[in-house]
């Protein structure tokens, strides 16, 4: 029973981040129909900053909650302005023309960033600075609650709560749920699409910020290709909980996390991604629009 | 979801068959044909993983060879011949070791290979220089597969069911840890190899194996597989993978309240692990090819001129590196003439050889026959605990 405790603890701590990167894949696919791909390249670069960022503050080796603000600060704002600039340059020209296109170039700039990612950062792992210092907070038998997982709960749910507040509660979200329900009828009532995608790539993207620097503090190891396997998941997630469905996401991350581990735990770790992949296909199979998602008929 | 993976893997192979595997050479000597004049410079290939997750591993090993080729190049090089070391860096990919060694072979006309540490690397080349007929020495895969590819395929290092034994030895007689639990990477031929061998000793001298857990290389979470082994109580844990990951398994381990020893292979060898693993993976045990702390004057020897060049301690790849590389060297001087199927039988004949990491003999298997030790990790170095001699 213990040992059970301490999976779901274990799992709820992973899935809370895999919903952090879920929830940037949403919003975009939400407002846009297009599936970024580049959004776990925006993860990796994110960890990197805060890397590079500690490095040149020397708070390397000072863990505490100042360095570890400081870091999610530095990591939010570079992945912002890297999904600013991936929405603006990539694309926006792109708009008007079909999906696929999209889709394609959203591809090429996840390729583009591991690749550039290698030839800047170089391929060997990193060790990422010490953020906090993990102690035990609560003890149950051998079941154990740790300062790290809180952190991650903690953080996580705080952005989760922001966002959530943003999107129903001021002009910038009101004019985001415009956009989603519908581009040409939000631009004929005056709303400025243009920046509200903007905002939209820019918030996601700074989430997988957050993302970052919270799997940089519990599991210290970062390379450049560190993005693929957990964006994967994280859009597995996102479109478990109902692609465009923002709480969907939430609980398809913490699904998925819970289900990792116990597959890890009483299974074998040889099916844990395949059991990531499995869920993909069985929801696509019988729920197509996920478990949250409301069913709408293809718009053409 | 599809279009995607596809995409990736053809962009990935296209990356790849265009080579973005990069090339250095030690001297200025040409890459050209071996072996057309006397006087022309002899090329020497190596491939390793100088980037990526195994990196120490490639830059290491690449340390103790250029070190041997340098030494041998001032000396007057091999029959008054420079040797020409070229280096093709895989950053530990899959399939990149083969692209690099068929490029080392067919363009670049080596007479020898040099590489690789780890054996699924070192599996993919072999097959590729046995069908070209090019000697080539592995310095450090121990997995018993890679010599077994066929005659062309030596190695310096000792093998894996030596190396699991001693580890199952170490634990049953200097640990009297009796129940052991395993965690391998399946996806590794060496951890899977070296943890069945471990296995099949422990049983055989009474000790039992708890539960046998799995992690694939690349993974960050290991949390489930050490709560699984914390419930079943086991006296050590044996973990056979390589640095970045069991650097994380410690520090996991220690998150968990696991108090007991872990147990590993010749895969730790890297400054890395303490850097990733910090305070817990101190008091940790594992199998190694040398220590820094032998007194044997060649070994000491080495250590001093390698670090007034790179400035820091040799691990074992580079010291497996230096004495590959001089086998090979030593082959050269023996041979009649320089080609590759006289390097071949010469290195073949290999005896005695005073290596900086023990003497060291090829058996009919390709195989050097020598002793293991048993190093403590306490920071940054590896103390000395004992000898397991074959």
């Amino acid at each position: 029973m213990q040992e059970f405790v301490q999976h779901i603890i274990n799992g709820i701590s992973l899935g809370s981040i895999y919903a952090l990167i879920a929830l940037g894949y949403t919003m975009v696919y939400g407002i846009l129909q297009l599936i970024n791909f580049a959004h776990s390249e925006v993860y990796m670069v994110g960890a990197f900053a805060a890397y590079y960022g500690a490095r040149n503050l020397g708070i390397e080796e000072s863990p505490g909650f100042g360095s570890l603000v400081t870091l999610l600060a530095i990591s939010m704002a570079v992945c912002a302005t890297l999904g600013f600039l991936i929405e603006r340059f990539a694309y926006r020209p792109l708009r008007s023309a079909p999906k696929l296109n999209s889709l394609i170039t959203a591809i090429g700039v996840s390729l583009f960033l591991q690749y550039a990612g290698q030839a800047v950062f170089g391929a060997s792992p990193k060790v990422f600075p010490s953020v906090l210092d993990d102690q035990v907070l609560l003890t149950w038998g051998e079941a154990e609650l740790r300062l790290f997982d809180v952190t991650i709960l903690g953080v996580g749910l705080f952005f989760m709560l922001t966002l959530h507040y943003v999107i129903h509660h001021t002009r910038t979200g009101k004019a985001m749920r415009a956009v989603s329900s519908s581009f040409v009828v939000a631009r004929l009532m005056g709303i400025n699409t243009d920046k509200v995608i903007s905002s939209t790539f820019m918030i996601g993207s700074a989430l997988a910020g957050v993302g970052s620097v919270l799997v940089g503090m519990k599991y210290p190891k970062i390379d450049p290709l560190m993005g693929t396997m957990i964006g994967l998941k994280a859009f597995v997630a996102a479109v478990l909980g109902g692609i465009g469905n923002l709480m969907g996401a939430v609980l398809g991350g913490i699904i998925m996390g819970v289900s990792e581990e116990m597959v890890v735990s009483y299974i074998s770790s040889t099916y844990r991604d395949a059991v990531a992949f499995g869920i993909l296909i069985v929801i696509l199979l019988f729920r197509p629009s996920g478990l949250l998602g409301k069913w709408t008929a293809e718009k053409v | 979801m599809f279009k995607r993976f596809n995409a990736a893997v053809l962009f990935a192979a296209l990356i790849a068959v265009s080579g973005c595997t990069k090339k250095s050479d030690t001297t200025a000597g040409t890459d050209g044909a071996a072996g057309a004049t006397s006087t022309e410079a002899i090329a020497i290939g190596e491939y390793g993983s100088m980037t990526g997750s195994e990196a120490t591993f490639g830059i290491s090993t690449h340390r103790g060879i250029e070190m041997a080729i340098e030494e041998k190049n001032k000396a007057g090089g091999v029959k008054g011949r420079q040797l020409n070391l070229i280096s093709l860096d895989n950053q530990g990919k899959t399939g990149e070791s083969a692209a690099a060694v068929t490029r080392l072979i067919t363009q670049n006309k080596v007479v020898a290979l040099l590489g690789e540490v780890a054996s699924s690397r070192s599996l993919e080349a072999a097959p590729i220089a046995q069908q070209y007929k090019i000697p080539m020495i592995s310095p450090s895969s121990t997995n018993p597969k890679v010599t077994e590819v066929g005659d062309q395929i030596f190695r310096v290092c000792f093998i894996d069911p030596f190396q699991g034994t001693v580890m199952a030895k170490f634990a049953i007689e200097n640990l009297k840890a009796k129940r052991v639990a395993i965690l391998r990477d399946v996806k590794s031929d060496y951890s899977v190899g070296l943890a069945n061998y471990f296995a099949e000793t422990l049983k055989a001298m009474g000790g039992e194996v708890v539960v046998d857990q799995s992690y694939q290389s690349g993974d960050i979470d290991f949390k489930g597989q050490l709560t699984a082994i914390r419930s079943k109580k086991p006296d050590a844990i044996f973990v056979p993978g390589y640095y970045t990951e069991v650097g994380l398994v410690a520090r996991q381990a220690k998150q968990l309240g696991l108090k007991v020893p872990l147990l590993g292979g010749d895969g730790w060898d890297s400054s890395k692990l303490y850097e990733i693993g910090k305070e817990a993976i101190n008091g940790n045990y594992f199998s190694n090819h040398y220590t820094t702390e032998s007194t044997d004057p060649v070994t000491q020897d080495f250590i001093k001129r390698y670090k007034e060049k790179f400035n820091e301690t040799p691990d074992g790849l580079a010291a497996l590196g230096y004495d590959s590389a001089r086998i090979l060297i030593e082959a050269m001087e023996r041979a009649a003439t320089i080609d590759s199927k006289n390097i071949r039988d010469e290195i073949a004949k290999t005896k005695d050889y005073v290596g900086v990491t023990g003497k060291i003999s090829l058996n009919e298997q390709r195989n050097a026959v020598k002793s293991a030790v048993v190093v403590k990790v306490d920071g940054n170095t590896n103390r000395y605990v004992t000898t397991i001699s074959p």
